[in-house]
């Protein structure tokens, strides 16, 4: 489906952004590159991934001229972190990492990779979204700030960038089990389960595959959208 | 005319698909030559390559003519 193809998706070692790497790869994806802060995390199993090690939260200060010296046709924003803390005890600090990692950082990248894509006229950008930026989560005033931001973001991007063949959407993710929802406690899983219509965590896969389908030429008159994956969680 | 006039015009006529007799230095790539926003930016990509030099986004936004453009890389071409 991706022959000839190169991926970059950032955040490659957490659970979503393996299982997208794995899915594009084998999907006969021609080179698969991807970002991590720590170079020592990557599992063995990732071994046709180029990584970067890159720290996002001081993107603006990196030359990404030198670091990405490469042109890619889909570009997937996913790395994200979240710091959690209800709002009269969020740090400033907490706030603005999460800001800069989940928001600001895209501003560098798509800097760097759109012009890119204008010149060979043809991208496929999507930014990994939440479900909660469009539902809101009490604990998550920075994270779902964030997420929220991304959604004009796509619009507005998507809009100026239509007429050079480049698409811009986003994949909103419900519950999914991975590295961010472990952090969970069993009470809170079970509190997630009740409201989830279809009763089970979304698997990474679901989020890679809808990616792909984006990427894909099935997808190539879909722009400036959000795709939900959340079994029902919330209907938008 | 200069050669980097010459170089700057032929990239104009190739990237917009303009004739060359309709650009006259003071034409305006938007107004006059029917370039959209983006293609702005993709000429000055090319001029970059073309001149092997480095056009920082302030002084790119003042590039709207082929005059601009001749004026600006005669003074900061290598």
């Amino acid at each position: 489906m991706f022959k000839n193809k190169k991926l970059l998706v950032t955040g490659g070692t957490g659970t979503i952004g393996s299982s997208i790497c794995d899915y594009f790869n084998k999907n006969e994806c021609d080179e698969i590159y991807s970002t991590t802060t720590n170079l020592s995390k990557v599992n063995t199993n990732l071994d046709y991934v180029k990584f970067t090690e890159l720290d996002l939260n001081n993107i603006k200060n990196l030359n990404l001229e030198k670091i990405f010296d490469y042109d890619i046709d889909y570009l997937i924003l996913n790395a994200g972190l979240n710091k959690d803390n209800i709002f009269l005890r969020m740090s400033s600090d907490d706030w603005s990492s999460v800001i800069n990692v989940n928001l600001n950082s895209s501003f560098y990248l798509l800097k760097h990779f759109t012009k890119k894509m204008v010149k060979k006229r043809f991208g496929r950008i999507i930014f990994i979204s939440s479900v909660v930026a469009h539902t809101g989560n009490p604990g998550q005033v920075n994270y779902t700030a964030s997420k929220a931001a991304i959604s004009g973001m796509v619009k507005s991007l998507a809009l100026e960038l239509s007429t050079r063949n480049i698409t811009v959407n986003s994949v909103a993710p419900g519950f999914i089990q991975s590295n961010m929802t472990d952090k969970l406690n069993e009470d809170q899983k079970i509190a997630i389960l009740d409201r989830i219509p279809m009763k089970k965590l979304g698997d990474s896969y679901d989020i890679a595959k809808a990616v792909g389908f984006l990427c894909s030429e099935n997808a190539s008159y879909i722009t400036g959208q959000t795709l939900h994956v959340n079994g029902g969680l919330a209907l938008i | 005319m200069s050669d980097i006039e010459e170089r700057v015009k032929k990239i104009v006529v190739e990237h917009l698909g303009v004739e060359e007799t309709k650009i006259q230095s003071d034409s305006k790539f938007i107004d006059d030559l029917g370039a959209d926003s983006l293609d702005t930016v993709e000429l000055v990509m090319a001029f970059e390559e073309e001149f092997g030099c480095e056009i920082p986004d302030d002084a790119a936004e003042k590039i709207v003519t082929l005059k601009d453009a001749v004026t600006y890389l005669s003074a900061n071409s290598n």
